[in-house]
């Protein structure tokens, strides 16, 4: 009849208890993160760009694409330093997600690594809407053997047949219609791809399994690093791997890059190819849509205008495959025709 | 259910629990040993909870910590988004844009989350169908998924009757929406929580039950309200996939304004660059999450502090 005094001791806690355990929140939580030691941005200068002589002013909205955007926020980036009058912004929402606002009229350009589709010309056409695809640069990836490997080219069929999700190929024998001689039919295929995350990743998925995503799981998966796979494949004569074109160029004679089979004869992974748009389907452009409604204003002007002016600089530094004369040559007539 | 807010005891109470207690034994039987290794094992449980989320909060933060180390400076505070060198790059755009939205999310949530719980709770007669089907749906709303209200939000919001355009005040209503439901719930059960006799003295001295309300049942049921509140705006805080429908974009390089332009919010920042390719953007991603704690931690600091300041005994 003395022990009673336990029960009553966890009501009496009990009323502390919520308080406690989020100060204990609190406290790991900064002990964490108390290198950043204030938390109000509030009284930074703002970004004063310094140029002089900027008569531009207004706003430049684009969406689109995952692929485009970041080659778009350099474009704008730079663009911002020579025009500090103009405020750029790119979201990103998917090309598809994208479209709904270019053809609604919300957006001055559209961010695409494919064409637009019927569904939304449709949108666009209900609106009043005149646009046009305009290039502003080329994404283009390889499949690359060991230079000490026979195999030269591969249709889109035997690549799919390799990379597909469950493929049941093993050995170099494995692959259908493949010319090899017989001691390299049993050889094991050993193949490397990069991490889930890559753009790489999504574009080789869709060209060649149909759907981003999709591929077998028995791959090695070399993360980030694209040239962790020309490391691999060199030092591998039966490995195979995919990697962008600009690391294919870096790489020089380390690696062979496949020929590509498209249905219509095996086409070098050449720039030219890839400019010329033969190269598929491991070569496409990346668009980004313009309106005519957007292009009465001046400042979207002079945003594309920039675009394909400094699109090699531009393309360099966001890791794709600048466009050739012509396809300049296209994007300035493009942007033109819908001023007009 | 008045008792259990009523911490005091006097001898009276002492002596109902000691009395309980041994009638218990007496129908249980006596264990005094079981009843012991019970009760560890009620207290192992209860510390296996709150350990698991220790360590899954405490994981999250090291591994940004570990990985966001070599971006870590007050940089990334100050600075803004830069993709041509993201090593130079700042969150600056996103932290206003988050701290403008979540004021804007409070601004709505207090009022209309408040009103809606007095409205149920003191004036609402629990008996008739309509009230019952309004509680229904509050309680259901809380469990619909993000994106939906981001849809809702683009189509009524942004769009539709109220037009509002791709600006931050859309995402505030838009996310207020989101989280309404969780405010509601809490601050009920908060007044809830009000010994009515607090309520049945105030009356009894001539108030009004508008005053009752106001003077009396809201001040005492503050600090389980704004425990609602913080609930809600660490939801809210965490939200991407809403936005991303209500026009959160993902690179902005000027401050942003409530009612016009383009903004961006941490959250959003955070996904799209921990999608990227680059090494560089991957650490940002990392840092990034950093700096979203640390802006959750400031504004719910400030809540707790509010509360413990209207926190009150009877």
């Amino acid at each position: 009849m003395h022990q009673e005094e336990p029960p009553l001791t966890i009501i009496q806690r009990r009323p502390g208890l919520l308080p406690a355990l989020l100060v204990t929140f609190a406290l790991s939580a900064a002990a964490c993160g108390n290198d950043d030691t204030t938390t109000d941005a509030g009284d930074g200068t703002p970004a004063g760009n310094g140029a002089s002589g900027a008569e531009l002013t207004g706003t430049v909205n684009i969406d689109g694409s995952s692929t485009v955007g970041p080659l778009t926020e350099v474009a704008a980036e730079l663009f911002m330093r020579d025009n500090p009058g103009v405020r750029v912004t790119v979201a990103i929402s998917g090309t598809s997600g994208g479209f709904q606002k270019f053809c609604s009229g919300e957006t001055d350009g559209n961010n695409a690594s494919r064409s637009i589709k019927e569904s939304e010309i449709e949108q666009c056409e209900s609106n009043g809407i005149a646009y046009d695809n305009v290039q502003v640069a080329n994404d283009a990836l390889s499949i690359v053997v060991n230079r000490e490997n026979p195999v030269e080219c591969l249709t889109v069929e035997q690549a799919n047949q390799i990379w597909d999700e469950g493929s049941q190929v093993r050995t170099w024998g494995d692959i259908d219609g493949l010319d090899l001689p017989a001691d390299a039919r049993s050889e094991s295929l050993t193949l490397y791809g990069p991490g889930t995350d890559s753009g790489t990743f999504d574009f080789f998925t869709e060209a060649i399994n149909g759907e981003e995503g999709r591929i077998r799981t028995d791959y090695i998966d070399i993360g980030e690093d694209d040239h962790a796979a020309v490391v691999a494949v060199q030092g591998d004569v039966w490995a195979m791997g995919y990697i962008p074109y600009s690391y294919v160029q870096e790489a020089g004679d380390d690696v062979k890059a496949l020929q590509i089979d498209d249905g219509n004869g095996c086409v070098d992974a050449t720039l030219e190819n890839v400019q010329a748009g033969t190269y598929t389907p491991l070569g496409r452009p990346l668009f980004l849509y313009a309106s005519d409604r957007a292009l009465e204003r001046p400042e979207v002007v002079a945003f594309f205008e920039f675009f394909i002016e400094n699109q090699a600089e531009i393309a360099e530094i966001a890791g794709f495959v600048p466009m050739n004369d012509d396809q300049v040559e296209q994007a300035r007539a493009k942007v033109q025709a819908l001023r007009s | 259910m008045t008792d259990a807010a009523y911490p005091v005891r006097t001898e009276r109470t002492r002596l109902a629990v000691a009395g309980a207690r041994a009638t218990t034994r007496s129908i249980v039987g006596d264990s005094e040993r079981s009843g012991r290794f019970g009760n560890l094992l009620f207290v192992a449980m209860l510390l296996l909870g709150v350990g698991t989320a220790l360590v899954a909060l405490s994981a999250i933060i090291v591994w940004a910590y570990v990985t966001g180390r070599p971006l870590l400076s007050t940089d990334l505070l100050t600075n803004y988004p830069s993709t041509v060198n993201p090593r130079a790059a700042g969150y600056r755009p996103a932290i206003l844009g988050t701290v403008y939205v979540i004021s804007g999310v409070v601004a709505l949530i207090v009022p209309l989350g408040v009103g809606a719980a007095v409205y149920l709770e003191e004036y609402a007669d629990g008996t008739k169908w309509w009230n019952r089907l309004i509680e229904l749906n509050i309680q259901n709303l809380a469990g619909v998924p993000s994106i939906v209200f981001g849809i809702l939000g683009l189509a009524f919001i942004v769009r539709g009757p109220i037009s509002l355009g791709f600006v931050a005040a859309a995402g505030s209503l838009t996310l207020a929406l989101l989280v309404l439901p969780t405010v509601i719930l809490a601050s009920r059960e908060a007044i809830r929580a009000v010994p009515s006799s607090i309520r049945h003295g105030s009356l009894a001295l001539g108030a009004t039950q508008w005053q009752t309300v106001s003077r009396q049942v809201l001040p005492a049921a503050l600090p389980g309200i704004l425990t609602g509140v913080i609930l809600a705006v660490a939801r809210a805080i965490g939200e991407a996939a809403p936005l991303l429908l209500v026009g959160a974009v993902t690179f902005v390089t000027f401050d942003p304004r409530f009612f016009d332009g383009g903004y961006s919010v941490l959250p959003v920042q955070i996904f799209q660059y921990a999608g990227r390719p680059q090494e560089d953007f991957r650490i940002l991603a990392a840092a990034g999450v950093l700096v979203l704690l640390l802006v959750l931690l400031v504004i719910n600091a400030t809540a707790i502090w509010l509360r413990h300041r209207y926190e009150r005994e009877w």
